[in-house]
């Protein structure tokens, strides 16, 4: 824990105030890293987000039509999504692709002696490591979350296109009025926070390995499991500020 | 900037403990400009954590490490890091980037460092590479090359800043013969020719005689012996004849048992020796 907070201090140092100290941190291997963490991961958020919203479309559906209010269809599925699913579905994604990659990754580079080396060459390892994988990832996540809340949306009209009697106009229609930008704007928040859980504890857990091969092993699963937890409760707690307070 | 006299490196009574057990005990020791000192010892004698002191990534328990005159125990990472691009270290793995290609590693210092174009630093890069004898391996990763060559590339890196003094662990260990004549041809030419200072931690009696102006021996975080290579040669100590003669009886103990271990007279109390007694239990 103490390490994980001075980690969180060591990389606000290195983002907001080295760059005027003259440190500034380069911009290209934040580039490299939103490719890895954040273009690579979008084919399976599309996957999961089409299911997910095909899924939501289908139990409204399912639902809404006992009550004979299937007009609602896409309400539910466009509000659930920006608001909740979206959000965590591709932070649950990211943690398990993209989060254990980094710590892996992390944690092979300190066993092999790689960090060290690093910091003998007078090259700080939060600097140069660390936070272009952060900014990466506060980056890459909310704009997944987009991506996916649109392919969502897409998997719902395609339940209520072809099984239920939408036409895409009104498909989109009801569902563009149904939502708000608060909506949005609450998923987005949560997909910022998320982002910066999952980083950090991912990083902390690669930068503190110690026992070889076995040693990464165990801080991957760690971070994931810890990533994973912190993620569904802190989702937990910004939904009763936002929409129960 | 230090004075023309003062040593380049100093520790004075340095001592770090893991638990009881002293890994470093009251070492001092002085490197000056031009010297090459070699600190031996065999496996597990505390000469990598010595040297892993010195250059400031472990912190000792007490006593101090002076560089260029500079303390360096206690100093913050910015001031440490001052010092630092005034060196070059070379690990016993190599540690190059295994992200990176062989050239980039080389060029890592460069780019971090200094305010170079690509071509200058390609062209270092280039040169440097070639003096370890790796011309064109530029554009392979860590992972296509053998563990001789990581440690030449690992060479070639610390070099890349021409820095004023070099620390090396093992670097011989894993090249064969010719290779690591080829090394230490340049080790002497940086040192001798050059007047780059070098604190060189090996096991590897054949490289040391023929790098070292002074040479340090230790043994369980001691030192043992101290001198030129001719008094080291001459020394009466027999710990020392057994170390660089490699005869495989003596006074250094071959560590095979628990219980051989601790009933010799040249052993510390270790950690391990707590389980000792159940080991000699079972034994009618």
């Amino acid at each position: 824990m103490k390490n994980y907070l001075r980690l969180n201090l060591s990389l606000l140092y290195w983002i907001l105030v080295a760059p005027f100290r003259g440190e500034m941190f380069k911009l290209s291997p934040v580039f490299k890293q939103m490719v890895a963490i954040g273009v690579r991961a979008a084919p399976m958020v599309a996957l999961t987000a089409f299911s997910v919203g095909v899924t939501l479309a289908m139990q409204a559906a399912h639902s809404l039509q006992q009550l004979g209010a299937e007009t609602y269809v896409p309400d539910l599925v466009m509000v659930t999504l920006l608001r909740e699913m979206g959000p965590v579905l591709i932070a649950v994604i990211v943690i398990g692709r993209s989060g254990s990659a980094v710590a892996a990754e992390l944690g092979t580079m300190k066993v092999s002696e790689e960090i060290e080396a690093l910091e003998v060459m007078a090259i700080n390892p939060v600097s140069y490591l660390i936070v272009p994988r952060f900014l990466a990832m506060l980056v890459m996540l909310p704009a997944l979350t987009i991506f996916g809340n649109y392919i969502g949306v897409l998997g719902g009209w395609a339940v209520c296109r072809f099984a239920l009697s939408f036409n895409t106009a009104g498909y989109v229609l009801r569902a563009l009025q149904s939502a708000d930008t608060w909506d949005l704007y609450s998923g987005m928040i949560k997909s910022v926070v998320f982002a910066w859980i999952v980083i950090t504890i991912a990083c902390n857990a690669g930068l503190h390995v110690d026992g070889g091969a076995e040693g990464v092993g165990r801080a991957t699963t760690g971070s994931v499991v810890q990533a994973l937890l912190a993620m569904l409760v802190s989702n937990a707690l910004l939904t009763s500020v936002f929409f129960f307070a | 900037m230090s004075a023309p006299n003062e040593p380049v490196v100093q520790v004075s009574d340095l001592v770090r403990r893991f638990g009881d057990r002293a890994v470093i005990d009251h070492i001092s020791l002085e490197v000056h400009r031009g010297e090459t000192l070699v600190i031996m010892g065999g496996s597990g004698c505390g000469k990598s954590t010595l040297l892993r002191h010195i250059i400031g990534a472990m912190r000792p328990s007490s006593g101090s490490v002076k560089i260029f005159g500079e303390e360096i125990t206690g100093v913050s990472e910015r001031e440490l890091d001052k010092i630092r691009k005034r060196f070059g270290m070379l690990f016993q793995s190599g540690a190059l980037l295994a992200s990176l290609t062989v050239g980039e590693n080389v060029a890592l210092p460069l780019v971090q460092h200094t305010e170079m174009g690509e071509n200058e630093i390609g062209e270092i890069v280039r040169q440097k590479l070639s003096i370890v004898g790796l011309t064109d391996f530029e554009n392979l990763k860590p992972a296509e090359i053998s563990g001789g060559m990581k440690k030449r590339v690992g060479l070639a890196r610390a070099l890349a800043l021409d820095p004023e003094l070099l620390f090396s662990d093992e670097p011989t260990s894993g090249l064969d013969p010719i290779m690591t004549a080829v090394v230490d041809k340049l080790t002497l030419e940086l040192t001798k020719g050059a007047g780059m200072t070098a604190v060189v931690v090996t096991h590897d009696m054949t490289s040391a005689f023929r790098i070292a102006t002074r040479m340090i021996m230790l043994n369980h975080g001691k030192i043992i012996a101290e001198g030129t290579p001719a008094e080291i040669r001459a020394s009466p100590n027999p710990e020392v004849q057994q170390f660089i003669n490699g005869e495989p009886d003596g006074p250094l103990p071959l560590n095979l048992s628990q219980a051989a271990h601790a009933r010799h007279p040249h052993t510390l109390p270790r950690p391990l020796v707590h389980a000792r007694g159940r080991f000699e239990k079972k034994t009618p």
